[in-house]
């Protein structure tokens, strides 16, 4: 009998490859909710989950980390999926939210409604998806512009450009305005920490709507991986698809940036990932981004909270931190991968 | 709006541009049934983009396509994809895709989102795989194989969509003689089982063997068409080439071979 290990990626069967990173996603999750900076230790937690525990350790999960572990899953969600789906119909596998700056359109909206008067708590969700569908379009515009023959490495330097111009002008913003500055100053730098549970449901509509995008477009998706003109000889119309895959990345986008800030890299190392374990294969490496997308993020916050005890570190510090060098790798590799 | 099994395919006072270009400007054409037709001419004549036309991937600037004697930019993408398949010139795969999931994608007309996979599409798969011989690559990763094989996982992913039309568009520029062979081979054998078959070539003698129709285009119009015997002569091939060049039959098959080609000297 041949282990999962030994047969090449695009031949391994899902479930062999999906159940072991579910596994890992539920230690994950425990992880989250056992460990953390003030007094609540892993036993005081098991306490708790037998029945028992103190007011403390009630409050410092129940409020606290549990709410922060279920925004992780959805951030973890929201931008491995949307990643997956800008590489594939960009054909780029360095596509990715954070660098395109949909991320930083997202961002620069949510400044924008800060600076007009809006707090982070009322924020709407659908302004920092709109600033995410816009980002989209530029850079995919751009992508566009290149023609047939899109060289992956321009159209990550458009999208940095973008990004840097977006970023540039959000600092700009708050610079004018310090109660914006101060409600804006953690998050920007992406954090899933002190947010509570009613925020996440609000953000909930527009996923199932995202999901449903995903679902309709894998398969056509697919196809168009292919090139363009064997998808409409299969019969599908590639504007279509693209439209549907660019507003399902904005709502995805939006909702995880509303929630979370914008967070780099998860985007572009989660598919990495996912392709690594199961191949190309756009429907595949969809459902290996389910479980791998929420298991960077919390991965990334567990080591966020430890690391700098008592403080913490901003979670989008460690994604980037992990998230460049495999950027770097990718690049260096002897060739990018055709998607 | 269903179309019937068999289904004709042609254009009436087509043009067709590149931006504003105008590649095709007014023309007629129909693919005979049940037949292999080859569309040869120079570079630039408009060629592959006239099959482009005709598999609805550029639309018209003027005229229509008549899939059945219906527009064909007024029919269902779907139902056109369940009766004319296509291949382009340059296909691109993902690194790490296998022949046989390649050979699946030519079921997708016949499938949507509730109705994933049914027994008749694994008959067609495997009907596909054998009429190519590839059941024994099925398992293969496409990069692994050469370029005649791949080529036939191509094909065979358009003999999978099970469709009455196939056009290729240059099936064999890329490939060696004894790859070509493997190919036209094939297209031979689909047009026997009775599928129209258009493709575009270059190589005039096996355009002459292979076809049972040429289609000779220049400048974006069609100069003659008719029975390689019949069209095949040496004035076509000065006006299309503008090289000298004498005709023989070839003794074993009898189609027309090039022989003595020589540029002319001005």
């Amino acid at each position: 009998m041949q282990l999962w290990f030994q047969t090449p990626p695009a031949q391994r069967s899902i479930l062999s490859v999906l159940i072991p990173v579910a596994l890992l996603l539920v230690f994950c999750c425990l992880a989250s909710l056992f460990y953390g900076a003030g007094e609540v230790g892993p036993i005081d937690v098991m306490a708790l989950l037998m029945g028992g525990g103190s007011d403390d350790a009630r409050f410092v999960v129940l409020e606290l980390r549990l709410p922060r572990t279920l925004i992780g899953i959805f951030a973890g969600l929201s931008l491995g999926l949307a990643g997956a789906l800008m590489q594939s119909v960009a054909r780029n596998p360095l596509a990715e939210p954070g660098l395109l700056g949909v991320s930083s359109g997202s961002a620069f909206a949510v400044a924008i409604a800060l600076v007009l008067g809006a707090s982070t708590a009322t924020l709407s969700i659908g302004l920092a998806q709109l600033g995410a569908l816009l980002g989209c379009f530029c850079v995919m515009g751009v992508a566009r512009m290149q023609g047939q023959r899109n060289d992956p490495i321009r159209l990550v330097l458009a999208g940095a450009a973008l990004s840097s111009l977006l970023i540039a002008m959000t600092s700009l913003l708050l610079l004018y305005n310090e109660r914006a500055a101060d409600e804006i100053r953690f998050w920007v730098t992406g954090s899933i920490a002190g947010r509570n549970v009613d925020q996440l449901l609000s953000l909930l509509p527009s996923f199932v709507i995202a999901l449903a995008c995903v679902v309709y477009v894998a398969r056509p998706l697919a196809s168009l991986a292919l090139g363009e003109r064997v998808a409409i000889g299969l019969g599908y119309k590639p504007g279509r698809i693209r439209l549907i895959v660019v507003f399902a990345v904005a709502l995805l986008v939006g909702a995880a940036t509303a929630i979370a800030g914008p967070v780099m890299f998860v985007g572009l190392v989660v598919p990495f990932a996912a392709r690594a374990l199961v191949g190309p294969d756009i429907r595949r490496t969809l459902w290996l981004c389910l479980p791998i997308g929420p298991l960077v993020i919390l991965t990334a916050d567990v080591f966020s909270r430890l690391v700098a005890q008592p403080a913490e570190m901003p979670l989008g510090v460690l994604t980037a931190m992990v998230g460049a060098p495999v950027l770097l790798a990718i690049v260096r590799a002897h060739r990018l991968p055709t998607l | 709006m269903s179309l019937s099994d068999t289904v004709s395919l042609g254009a009436e006072a087509l043009t067709l541009k590149h931006g504003k270009t105008t590649i095709i400007e007014g023309l007629d054409i129909r693919l005979p049934s049940s037949k292999v037709t080859a569309i040869v001419g120079p570079n630039g004549c408009g060629k592959s983009t006239l099959l482009n036309g005709l598999s609805r991937i550029h639309a018209p600037s003027g005229g229509v396509v008549l899939l059945d004697g219906k527009n064909i930019h007024k029919l269902p993408s779907k139902e056109v994809a369940r009766h004319l398949a296509l291949l382009p010139q340059d296909t691109i795969a993902p690194d790490g895709i296998t022949v046989s999931e390649l050979i699946r994608f030519g079921r997708h007309p016949h499938q949507s989102a509730l109705k994933q996979w049914a027994m008749s599409d694994q008959e067609a798969i495997d009907y596909a795989l054998k009429a190519a011989d590839l059941s024994d690559l099925q398992e293969r990763l496409l990069d692994t194989l050469s370029g005649g094989q791949r080529q036939r996982a191509w094909i065979a992913m358009s003999i999978a969509q099970e469709t009455p039309l196939l056009l290729l568009d240059e099936p064999t520029s890329a490939l060696d003689l004894g790859h070509q062979i493997e190919v036209f081979e094939l297209i031979r054998e689909l047009s026997e089982e009775g599928k129209t078959i258009a493709m575009v070539v270059h190589d005039l003698p096996s355009a002459c063997r292979y076809a049972d129709h040429i289609v000779a285009m220049k400048q974006g119009k069609i100069i003659t068409q008719g029975s390689p015997k019949d069209v095949m002569t040496k004035e076509l091939v000065m006006e299309l080439y503008g090289v000298e060049c004498d005709l023989i039959p070839d003794p074993m098959t009898g189609s027309p071979i090039l022989i003595n080609i020589k540029r002319v000297k001005s």
